[in-house]
């Protein structure tokens, strides 16, 4: 039994390494529940059904910027009757207003890192920004 | 009857010939000509400038930072890099066809603002390979930064230096970030866009509307009362490179 130590030391580092998943998760502040994004208190409903939204969110944002850019057509009307003017910082921002708060905390957990924001800008983000 | 391994090749050629040649022909008979059709009915967007104006009021440059600040274009001092929407070109870099060896004191050596022609035969969009650059019914030579893959032909094909290349993120050089607008991405070409997003909402372009001098006048060619019609009727005009055939929409009160 002289290489108790040793033995035990591995041990250690094992385990370590085995439960390494759920350190990592408590140090990075992520849990097994689902993202649970900030949905804006002032307005009880997007601009169409939340189970729509949740799933094809992007596929109506491809819709806008088609329709804005390349149609110059600014308004978009929901099944629903109502108009609603189609941009992102201007629309969806301004209930959403808190973008780390909605956007960013589905899709971090999602792992996509959609380049809408490479342009687009989120108004909060520039107080004080720049050069 | 036998047929020979060389009169059975010439006979298969000479068929093949026959029944393909005139489709073959035909469809480069059929290449459109470059020129488009004249300008169609409606609404098409022009500017006048008037550059002796623009010299009355001194070192003015507030249509640059009206232009500038509205669309988040980056300050980029490094001239390879730089970005470019509207800018100050000399009154020779301006017209260099014009070939006079002696043009007038008031005009020598003077800045002329230069901004995308938005041609009714633009070079631009005849390169482009993915549409990310098209013409749009009102004259307006109009971007799509989505689409843009950054090849830069347009850039190339540009004979007025219109177009700029982001070779890095243009953010860190946008002093004031304007929220409205986006900014644009490494790797994209952006230009003037004749302040689509403006005239859209019913009001002028932002050089025009930043203008005190009234040395930018900006209207539609089609209607023959309009602003920029009636300075046309009255004012001799010229226009950058027109023996190129590109038709430029920007004209030049001289």
């Amino acid at each position: 039994m002289r290489d108790r130590h040793v033995i035990i030391a591995a041990l250690i580092v094992f385990f370590g390494v085995l439960t390494s998943p759920i350190w990592y998760a408590r140090a990075a502040g992520t849990t097994a529940r689902g993202p649970e994004p900030k949905l804006p208190e002032t307005e009880k409903a997007c601009v169409m059904p939340v189970e729509y939204m949740r799933a094809s969110h992007m596929e109506l944002l491809l819709t806008w910027r088609d329709d804005v850019v390349r149609r110059n057509v600014r308004t978009w009307t929901a099944p629903d009757g109502k108009s609603y003017k189609t941009s992102l910082s201007g629309t969806c921002l301004r209930c959403h207003a808190n973008k780390a708060e909605f956007c960013d905390r589905c899709h971090t957990y999602a792992g996509v890192t959609p380049y809408c924001w490479d342009c687009h800008v989120d108004p909060k983000s520039i107080t004080g920004s720049g050069k | 009857m036998s047929i020979s391994r060389r009169a059975f090749l010439g006979t298969a050629g000479l068929s093949a010939l026959g029944l393909t040649g005139k489709t073959a022909l035909d469809a480069f008979a059929q290449q459109p000509p470059h020129e488009p059709a004249s300008t169609p009915a409606g609404t098409r967007w022009a500017m006048v400038i008037d550059p002796k104006k623009c010299l009355e009021a001194g070192d003015c440059t507030k249509c640059l930072d009206a232009c500038h600040r509205t669309h988040n274009v980056p300050a980029i001092d490094n001239r390879a890099h730089e970005v470019k929407w509207i800018w100050k070109e000399s009154f020779e870099h301006t017209f260099p066809s014009l070939q006079t060896d002696f043009p007038p004191d008031a005009l020598r050596d003077k800045p002329v603002m230069v901004l995308c022609n938005h041609c009714d035969n633009p070079p631009c969009v005849r390169v482009c390979p993915t549409q990310a650059t098209w013409k749009r019914s009102d004259g307006i030579v109009m971007m799509d930064w989505h689409r843009c893959i950054g090849c830069r032909y347009c850039v190339a094909g540009c004979p007025y230096g219109s177009r700029s290349f982001n070779w890095s993120d243009p953010r860190p050089a946008i002093a004031q970030i304007t929220p409205d607008f986006p900014t644009r991405s490494k790797g994209v070409v952006e230009k003037c866009t004749f302040c689509e997003e403006r005239i859209a909402k019913g009001e002028p372009p932002a050089c025009v509307a930043a203008c005190k001098a009234k040395a930018l006048v900006f209207g539609n060619l089609n209607d023959p009362e309009s602003d920029v019609r009636s300075l046309l009727r009255s004012r001799f005009t010229i226009r950058r490179k027109p023996e190129l055939g590109t038709r430029p929409a920007i004209y030049y009160i001289v």
